[in-house]
């Protein structure tokens, strides 16, 4: 299942519809990335996520199809948000269920680090004294992703 | 003819959320070419060697060919997660 909202989403409730139906999975991995206080250096406020809808989501279901056919896995959710955020908000959550914790593992660090590398969303911080930036690539995230060719 | 969208710090660079040019035929390398000889202010961006090339929604290659109505889109590396 794939999203991309600017609303915020609820753990709970991905949790449950990730667990709807299903008495076989053994394993569940969720993960969430949100908003830090420091990047690059720099005392981070508010930031804008803007992306390329039509690509997002086409990306995002081939990682999902791609997860799917790598890993013995029940369910997969992708939900990356947009738009205006604040510090400490969530941005995006990858949540996987399996019979065992080593597919589960294993298909989330994939999924996050193919999204980081791939998926078109673009972030403009708000800094001190109010300055807008745009967050550059990190080529570490490159090479993770490089790493399951 | 055929829809090109900028994306991020490269459509605020151009001034330009998206144009419309006839690419058909043309490789991604020879569309960035006739765009970057087209406005002399452009140049500079869109023969940035990190720009990123989609062509319908799927990252493309210098030599993808371009076919009518094909959707390109142009923007930085991505930032999300």
């Amino acid at each position: 299942m794939i999203r991309v909202q600017e609303h915020d989403f609820d753990l709970n409730e991905e949790y449950e519809a990730l667990m709807q139906d299903d008495s076989c999975s053994g394993a569940v991995v969720l993960f969430v990335g949100r908003v830090r206080d420091l990047n690059q250096g720099h005392q981070v406020n508010q930031l804008y996520l803007e992306h390329y809808p039509e690509m997002t989501n086409k990306y995002l279901a081939q990682l999902e199809e791609q997860a799917l056919e790598l890993w013995p896995l029940e369910k997969v959710t992708i939900i990356h948000r947009v738009g205006p955020l604040s510090l400490k908000d969530q941005i995006v959550m990858v949540g996987v269920s399996s019979v065992h914790r080593e597919a589960a593992f294993e298909a989330a660090q994939y999924l996050m680090d193919l999204l980081k590398a791939n998926a078109p969303f673009w972030k403009r911080e708000v800094i001190e004294g109010g300055l807008n930036r745009w967050v550059s690539a990190n080529h570490k995230d490159q090479i993770a992703a490089a790493q399951w060719m | 003819m055929n829809k090109v969208l900028f994306f991020a710090q490269l459509r605020e660079r151009l001034d330009c959320a998206e144009i419309t040019v006839n690419a058909t035929g043309l490789t991604v390398f020879e569309l960035r070419e006739k765009l970057a000889q087209s406005n002399e202010r452009w140049h500079k961006w869109l023969l940035d060697k990190d720009v990123l090339v989609a062509v319908n929604q799927s990252l493309a290659t210098a030599n993808s060919k371009i076919g009518d109505g094909d959707e390109i889109a142009m923007f930085p590396p991505v930032t999300g997660g």
